[in-house]
Parts: structure tokens; C-alpha cells; sequence
């Protein structure tokens, strides 16, 4: 998280819309943010938020039609990502962007061995010979937590449990040794026994390997377990940024308050009555003019529908590089 | 809000028990080869019993195929159970014949987790919350019009809405629609099955305040079944732990969530994550090794002895009972029972100490 260090990837206000025959979706809206070497960001937000669509948007994994990358760039390696060939993109993925997916039943192919998918990208991407694409498997899976390593690489998807085919998938996005981990809802479709598992075992790869990951969740207690930093989408946005125990211990935007205060604790005081978001997620239909929180904001005013609010620092550090909200209004301004 | 509901007070008086559930067992039955010939079973719920009390939201938690599902199901005899009794109401609804359980169907109703796959995509909703009014009664079209709109109103569900079809409704509004159609014949139980599980976080909050107006409104008792640890705490006055078809432990919300017994309970607590930095980066984790066994091979002795960080010998050869080891706890663990190390085979309540007591568990 050390200020100064060059980001590994840097995405600066990228914007995608999907094409639809209702007319033009805005499912990405100028979204901004880096990731500094070996750090890990989290990113949270209700399905629709934009959260998965942004980082596909990334590298180039969205069907176009009806997906449509519009604006934006998107630097690793000194590369704008979004300028490259198919070719070249296609080397990134995988070789320097791992991806592990929400559902790790779907996300394998049932008719090849997990050896085989394992060792797929070594021989593509790294050039290493069967042989040594074979050794490189096993240690891969060993390193995930798999017992009998060896001899698991001839068995197939479905003889693997859905905690085990998760750490398959992650011994997959690690093949190549990547900069950055991008995991979409990795732990969602797990048992919290589970869960708790592959979270363990992400802190001690961290350690291990150093590679920065993006964590993308809706679960903001496992967010709280391990990011450093937190961006919250909502509306395809944007709302709120921060390191972790600033957000969690200072939380800025209306959005982000109501959802810390929607989920009820485990340990605290117990609420006779949980705290509601009125109304739904809005559509995101056109280009946003306005707030997108606005209809089940508490605190909105005129100018919210007038203007769509720009990310602006609080605590004096440059957007993004210290906490920053999407917000008009102002709670200090409001408590005095 | 739940406590100021004058049919319970919590655990300290137990009230009328509404469901009395007594070893139930529902097996799924395996058959393999040519011949399909009947070769084992998934022991999906393997002998449970509880009560729930007339106006009580029990909590049935537990992970993925531990079978909380499937006793909803045979609660509601959606499965036809294997062995064991289910008494709703003073109906044994276990041993009921088709008719008569059709009769005692609208006492009886259930919301389920996919409200997008519960729901029939051709049928609007005035069709959908009306269908259960026009299966048992005989009411004209008027009568039974003005009931949905009057169920449209408790779930807030506006009554423009009520010649739309599922599809034009969001996944929170497609669950008020299904808990409608629960409510439309007044029934007395509900069994709520994962409910939530499938909207978003701002969007849970408010069909579970739905739920509890509910059961203050019209004294609903639920069965809720959930693997959301804390909404359960929320929203639950006892809960049940299950594991691999059995119950680990059944105790009352403070008191499980407080100190948990049984050591699963304990692995299945410190296992969900805090939403707090500070807390959840400084909590002792118990981190459980491995897989849930297959319920169709469970464990000799206690199922939970292949995982369980505080095995002891006994655990591994002789399956625990469910007793009663605190006043309102039930825990079924060896932890907790008086073993006597030369009868290795005994087991039993901590109360029961009479020598004569030589029972061995199968």
C-alpha cells in the first residue's frame, strides 16, 4: 500500500455500455482505480452494481455485441490494455492477469482432468514442455491445499468438491505466477466452513507469492477480513473509496452507511428491526445526468438529480489515493 | 418487535409446542447396476426430533446438504418420509391419507428460496396469490379478488400490479408475491426456506421485516431455513444446528450465539466473517479441515468425527443422542455426556445416571 510505489494496474475512467433493444445500458460509468503491487483491493456492491462487467471490461472477456468498451484506458506494464490486438491481450490473460470465477463447477470444463487445465496455459503461455508443465501442475496444487497432488491431476472436475474445484481454480489463475488476482465473487457459491478455508489459504499466498488481488464480493464481512482497501460500486459507479477500517470505522457516502447498517451482527447489540434501503436498483438505462442512489437516498436534495456527483477526496489526499466519496452532500455540514 | 409479541416469551416459558417433530428420517434411496437394485441410501435427515412453539421462529442453519432442506420438505410432506412423526396442529400429517392431508394443507404453507423458479411465468399474479383460494374454497371470483388485494396490501405489493406476470417483477417483489400466496389460506406454520438467499443484501433486510410484521400480524409460527448465520441470529427465538441429517445442537438464539456447545456450532460461527476490520482480523478462527462426509457413507459414531478439532476415541465408535445437557440446550456431543470408560457404549443424558441405564446406542 506504500504511496509512491507504481501501480500495477491503473484504470482510468473506463466506461462501457451494453447494447440492448431497449436502448443503450450504461453498466460501466467512468470508473477510476489502481492497484498497488502486492495489495488488495475489494471491491463491493449488489449485483447490477457494474462490479464483475468493470473488470471484464478489463481484459477484454465481454461479447461485443452487445458489449461495447467505450472510453477509458486501463495500464499494466506500461500497456494500455484496451489499445492491444486480441493476440496480445490474449497473452495478458493468463499470463499476467489470473481470474478466478464466482461458480468453479461452470468455470472447468467437465471433460478434461484438472491436470490438464492446470497445465493449459503453462504450455501456452510459458512455453514449458508436458513434462515440465506436469511438475509445475502438481507443486500448483500442492500450493492450493490439495492433498495427494500427484496423482489428483488425472482426476476429472466433477470428483472434486466445490471448496476443491475453487482451489483448482485458483492453482489455475496462479499457473503463470500473474501481477494480479482478479476474484469475482470467489468465495460466494462456498459453505462458510469453506469459505473460511479459501480465505486462509489467499492470506498465506499472499505472503507467499506478493501478487496484488482484486476482490470483488457483495459479503462486506469477508471484505472486512481481508482487504486493504475497499472501493464500493453502486449504479455502476463509483460511490466510495477508502482503506478498509476507514471505510468500515467512517463510512462517507449514504450508500454505504445504509448497507453497513442493513446487515445484522453476529456478535453486537441485536436490533429489534434491521435498517432498510427502500426501493430497488435503479435501471441504468441512458447516459447518468444525476446521483444514481437518489430515489433511496435519505438525504438527497435538488442538486442530486440535477448532477451526477465527481469523486471527491475527504481527508485532503488525491482522489483515490486516500478516501474519497461520490457524494453532494456533506454529513459534517449536516450535523452542524 | 419480537418480544413484544404476547404469545412467547423467548425460551423462559416454553408455550404450546405448534409442530412436534419425532425422529424423523427421510432416505433417499440409491440404486445402481443393470438391475437397479437398491443398494444403500443418502441418509439426508437421520432421525431428528424438536418442537416449535405456537407463534416461535425456530432457525434450522447448517451448510449445503446437511439435509435442512429436506425437513422442510417432509415437514410439509412435499417428500414422503421414511420414519418418525410430524404433528402439526394435533394432525399427525406423517401418516395422513392424500385427502385428508389435502384438508390440512391450508394450515400449512411454505416460501421457497428461488422465487424466479416458484413462481409460474404464465400465471399473473392475481392467478398466482389466488390459486391456493380457488384449490380450497368455493368463494366467487369477487370474494376471493378483494382477499388478494388484501394480501397484495400486507406484503406491499401495490394492487395496480395485479394483472402482471413474475417476469416484470424484481427478485425482492417476486418474494412478497410467493410469501402472498403462503398467506392466502391463514395458515398457522410456515416453513421458510432460504428466503433470502437469493437477493441482495439491501433487498433481505426488507422482506425479513416483511416476514416478522407478518408473524406479529396474524401469530404465524416459521421454520426458518437459512446457512445466513447472522440474519438467523436476527430473526430466529431458537435455532437448530444441523449436521449430515442430525441435529449437533438446539438452543436458544442468546445462548447459542453467546456460547456455543457443540463443537460444529462453535466451527460454523467463528467461520462467518465479521463486518468489522478490527474484529475479523483479530478472531481466533476455527478452521475445519476437509469436506462434509457423504451423507449416503456417513461416519461410524458421530457424524461430525472426521473434522471435528476435539475428537476423543468414543466419538469415533458410538453415535451421540441429542440430550438436554444445559436447562433449553440440547446438545448432542460425547463433550458433554457422562461416560463411563468401562461401559465404553453408554451414553445419554447428563441427568440419567442410573446404573440400570445399560442401553447402548445402535
Amino acid at each position: 500500500m506504500a504511496d509512491g510505489a507504481a501501480p500495477v494496474l491503473d484504470v482510468r475512467g473506463l466506461k462501457t455500455v451494453f447494447r440492448t433493444r431497449g436502448g443503450e445500458v450504461h453498466a460501466v460509468n467512468s470508473v477510476s482505480f489502481h492497484l498497488d503491487p502486492g495489495e488488495l483491493l475489494g471491491v463491493v456492491g449488489e449485483s447490477g452494481s457494474g462490479k464483475s462487467v468493470t473488470m471484464m471490461s478489463l481484459i477484454g472477456l465481454l461479447p461485443s455485441p452487445p458489449a461495447d468498451v467505450r472510453e477509458g484506458q486501463v495500464f499494466l506494464d506500461g500497456r494500455d490494455l484496451l489499445k492491444i490486438s486480441a493476440d496480445e491481450l490474449r497473452d495478458v490473460r493468463g499470463a499476467k492477469i489470473g481470474f478466478v470465477f464466482q461458480d468453479p463447477m461452470t468455470s472447468l470444463n467437465p471433460v478434461f482432468t484438472v491436470g490438464n487445465q492446470i497445465m493449459e496455459p503453462l504450455v501456452r503461455h510459458m512455453g514449458l514442455t508436458k513434462k515440465q508443465a506436469r511438475t509445475r501442475a502438481a507443486e500448483l496444487l500442492a500450493l492450493v491445499g490439495i492433498p495427494d497432488a500427484e496423482k489428483r491431476l488425472d482426476a476429472y472436475p466433477h470428483q472434486f468438491s466445490g471448496g476443491m474445484r475453487q482451489r483448482v481454480m485458483i492453482a489455475i489463475a496462479l499457473a503463470c505466477d500473474p501481477d494480479v488476482l482478479i476474484a469475482d465473487e470467489p468465495t460466494t457459491a462456498l459453505d462458510v466452513t469453506i469459505q473460511a478455508q479459501i480465505l486462509e489459504l489467499v492470506k498465506g499466498l499472499r505472503q507467499k507469492l506478493g501478487m496484488a488481488i482484486v476482490w470483488i464480493t457483495h459479503d462486506l464481512g469477508v471484505i472486512a477480513g481481508i482487504a486493504d482497501r475497499v472501493m464500493v460500486m453502486y449504479g455502476g459507479q463509483v460511490v466510495e473509496q477508502a482503506p478498509v477500517k476507514e471505510l468500515f470505522a467512517n463510512p462517507r457516502h449514504p450508500y454505504t452507511r445504509a448497507l453497513l447498517k442493513t446487515i445484522p451482527s453476529l456478535t453486537g447489540e441485536r436490533e429489534s428491526r434491521l435498517q432498510v434501503i427502500e426501493g430497488q436498483p435503479p435501471i441504468l438505462s441512458g447516459a447518468p445526468t444525476a446521483c444514481p442512489f437518489r430515489a433511496r437516498c435519505a438525504h438527497a436534495f435538488d442538486r442530486c438529480s440535477a448532477e451526477n456527483p465527481l469523486r471527491r477526496a475527504v481527508d485532503g489526499k488525491p482522489v483515490g489515493r486516500g478516501h474519497d466519496v461520490a457524494c453532494h452532500w456533506d454529513p459534517e455540514a449536516a450535523h452542524a | 418487535m419480537l418480544d413484544a409479541r404476547p404469545t412467547t416469551s423467548g425460551t423462559a416459558k416454553p408455550t404450546k409446542a405448534l409442530v412436534q417433530v419425532r425422529d424423523l428420517k427421510m432416505y433417499f434411496p440409491i440404486h445402481t447396476g443393470l438391475l437397479r437394485r437398491h443398494t444403500g441410501d443418502v441418509k439426508a435427515v437421520d432421525g431428528i426430533t424438536f418442537d416449535i412453539n405456537e407463534g416461535e421462529t425456530l432457525g434450522l442453519v447448517g451448510e449445503s446438504g446437511c439435509g435442512k432442506s429436506t425437513v422442510g420438505r417432509a415437514l410439509l410432506r412435499l417428500y414422503e418420509p421414511t420414519a418418525g412423526s410430524v404433528v402439526i396442529g394435533g394432525v399427525d400429517v406423517a401418516s395422513l391419507d392424500a385427502e385428508a392431508l389435502r384438508k390440512t394443507r391450508p394450515q400449512m404453507q411454505m416460501v421457497f428460496q428461488d422465487p424466479q423458479a416458484s413462481l409460474n411465468p404464465r400465471m399473473s399474479l392475481a392467478d398466482i396469490i389466488g390459486e391456493p383460494l380457488t384449490e380450497h374454497t368455493d368463494w366467487d371470483s369477487a370474494r376471493k379478488l378483494a382477499r388478494i388485494y388484501e394480501l397484495m396490501d400486507a406484503v406491499g405489493l401495490n394492487r395496480r400490479f395485479a394483472n402482471r406476470f413474475p417476469h416484470e417483477f424484481s427478485g425482492g417483489q417476486r418474494q412478497r408475491i410467493g410469501i402472498a400466496r403462503a398467506l392466502a389460506l391463514k395458515p398457522r406454520f410456515i416453513v421458510c426456506d432460504e428466503p433470502i438467499a437469493a437477493l441482495d443484501v439491501s433487498i433481505q433486510a426488507q422482506v425479513v421485516n416483511l416476514l416478522e410484521d407478518l408473524q406479529e400480524e396474524f401469530g404465524l409460527t416459521y421454520l426458518f431455513i437459512s446457512h445466513d448465520l447472522s440474519m438467523v441470529r436476527h430473526i430466529a427465538d431458537r435455532v437448530a444446528v444441523m449436521y449430515l441429517g442430525r441435529i449437533a445442537e438446539l438452543s436458544s438464539r442468546d445462548d447459542l450465539y453467546a456460547r456455543p456447545l457443540h463443537p460444529y456450532a462453535e466451527a460454523l460461527l467463528s467461520a462467518v466473517p465479521e463486518p468489522d476490520p478490527n474484529l475479523s482480523r483479530s478472531k481466533e478462527r476455527i478452521i475445519l479441515q476437509g469436506d462434509v462426509p457423504s451423507p449416503a457413507n456417513p461416519p461410524k459414531g458421530c457424524n461430525f468425527c472426521t473434522r471435528c478439532p476435539r475428537v476423543m476415541p468414543i466419538c469415533r465408535e458410538v453415535k451421540p443422542d441429542l440430550a438436554e445437557v444445559e436447562p433449553g440446550r440440547m446438545v448432542a456431543c460425547h463433550l458433554y455426556t457422562e461416560i463411563n470408560p468401562n461401559v465404553a457404549g453408554r451414553t445419554g443424558p447428563a441427568e440419567v445416571k442410573e446404573p440400570t441405564n445399560k442401553e447402548t446406542v445402535k
